[in-house]
């Protein structure tokens, strides 16, 4: 049976991971490739590295960190955070990695998207989309690592990345981000139902419970975390043993 | 051990590289039909459309292909790769398949998401040096809308909105509609199969 996706997630910035609650108070978390492989040895499913800080002069340090990361990785493996061209997203997959994730650059130019799976199979496509609760029951997509408000309704562009040619949506509920109370399971079902690519859940993890909510209640196909699984609050091993003794699918014993 | 990765325009090769060099292959990517010759193992990788496909016809590499296998040379089809080796796919239902294995690749059923993406479970139908010491049950990683119908060369299985081939050989021709490359231990195991003297 297919299973459910546990994704461990580094935030990168200035060659190290780094964690924000609500995307503000970076605190240091240590080396990203020593840190992507004990998460694959600890049983997690994929792993996405996005760099919060990425400008052109930080790009090739960047790439170092992918080859070196890529180099050690036998699973999926997504390098988002400041790509904006199609050569941007050459340049780490080159380096090795297997999906490249966008969320600015393809707001503001969605050519980009189908551009990246022409070149490398919509399967390479993540569209990263910071959402929030605009009250009334909408979520609006934000950019700029969430400083600014886009007017895109959040399932509407989901199915814009769809149509352009994505194969999966990260899916960050602002709201929750850093906060380890839950996931957005309302604006996850919503992005989930809407379309018919993977929908990644991000933004909450707190509680192995968590999980099993988001999955089951928002029907997420995986579900992202970071801060948790890199201080050690909750292992793999917990998120998917509570899984399974919910009946949801997942790789485990792996 | 010399690889031979094919390039023909499908996809990022990069991770296939690196798991083969990590079995301490040497490995050589090529989209020249005439270098070929040289390889003791030719992988066929590739994701994206079916219709990618055609150029492996029209840049000869497809002959030069047939050739190493005809002297003995071990194929592995990955993904896009093997659904070449059956012949043909409503994907791109003009272009024709190798036609080595019979029968035609379809859409997943509309009651299930497509694509197909993530770990799934091998069933294993019957021994295979390819899939020598893989448990049965064992997770690998599939990202795909079409999939292979089950013939009998298939030697493992898959499930997801049906049962489809994840896994075919016959004689020195392999495939597996999943990503070993991706697969974590187990996926290295098969590629450490491939490698191995298995025909």
């Amino acid at each position: 049976m297919l299973t459910k996706r546990i994704i461990a997630c580094l935030d990168v910035s200035g060659g190290r991971v780094v964690k924000g609650v609500q995307f503000l108070g970076l605190r240091d978390a240590g080396d990203p490739a020593e840190l992507a492989v004990a998460h694959c040895e600890a049983g997690t499913d994929e792993i996405v590295l996005l760099d919060i800080s990425a400008s052109h002069e930080r790009r090739k340090t960047l790439v170092d960190i992918v080859r070196r990361t890529a180099e050690q990785l036998l699973i999926p493996f997504t390098v988002g955070g400041g790509i904006r061209t199609l050569e941007d997203a050459q340049s780490v997959m080159d380096a090795g990695a297997d999906k490249v994730s966008v969320n600015s650059a393809a707001i503001a130019r969605p050519e980009l998207i189908s551009e990246i799976a022409n070149r490398f199979g919509s399967q390479a496509v993540v569209v990263a989309i910071d959402a929030k609760h605009e009250g009334n029951g909408s979520y609006d997509a934000f950019v700029n690592g969430g400083r600014r408000k886009t007017g895109l309704e959040a399932v509407c562009w989901a199915r814009e990345c769809e149509t352009r040619g994505a194969g999966e949506i990260l899916l960050t509920s602002m709201d929750r981000d850093g906060t380890t109370s839950g996931f957005d399971c309302d604006l996850t079902c919503r992005v989930a139902s809407a379309v018919q690519i993977p929908v990644i859940a991000s933004g909450g993890a707190g509680a192995p419970a968590d999980f099993v909510e988001v999955f089951q209640r928002g029907h997420a196909d995986a579900a992202l975390a970071a801060s948790i699984l890199h201080y050690g609050r909750v292992t793999i091993a917990e998120i998917k043993q509570t899984l399974l003794q919910s009946d949801i699918p997942a790789r485990w014993p792996c | 051990m010399n690889v031979a990765i094919v390039d023909y325009r499908a996809g990022n090769l990069t991770s296939v590289k690196q798991a083969f060099l990590r079995l301490g292959a040497t490995v050589t990517i090529t989209s020249q039909a005439d270098e070929l010759a040289f390889a003791d193992r030719i992988v066929v990788p590739g994701v994206g459309h079916f219709s990618n496909t055609a150029s492996l016809a029209a840049t000869g590499l497809q002959a030069k292909i047939l050739e190493a296998v005809d002297r003995g040379v071990p194929l592995l089809g990955i993904c896009l790769g093997m659904q070449w080796f059956f012949q043909s796919s409503q994907e791109a239902p003009a272009i024709r398949g190798l036609g080595l294995m019979e029968g035609e690749c379809e859409h997943f059923p509309s009651a299930v998401k497509s694509p197909h993406v993530g770990w799934n479970q091998l069933e294993l139908r019957s021994a295979s040096p390819l899939l020598r010491d893989v448990q049965d049950g064992s997770y690998v990683y599939f990202t795909h809308s079409f999939c292979a119908p089950i013939t009998a060369e298939t030697s493992a299985v898959s499930e997801y909105g049906r049962t489809f081939s994840a896994a075919v050989e016959c004689g020195n021709i392999f495939g597996v509609q999943f990503h070993p490359e991706k697969s974590g231990r187990t996926g290295l195991k098969i590629l450490a199969n491939f490698c191995a003297e298995i025909c």
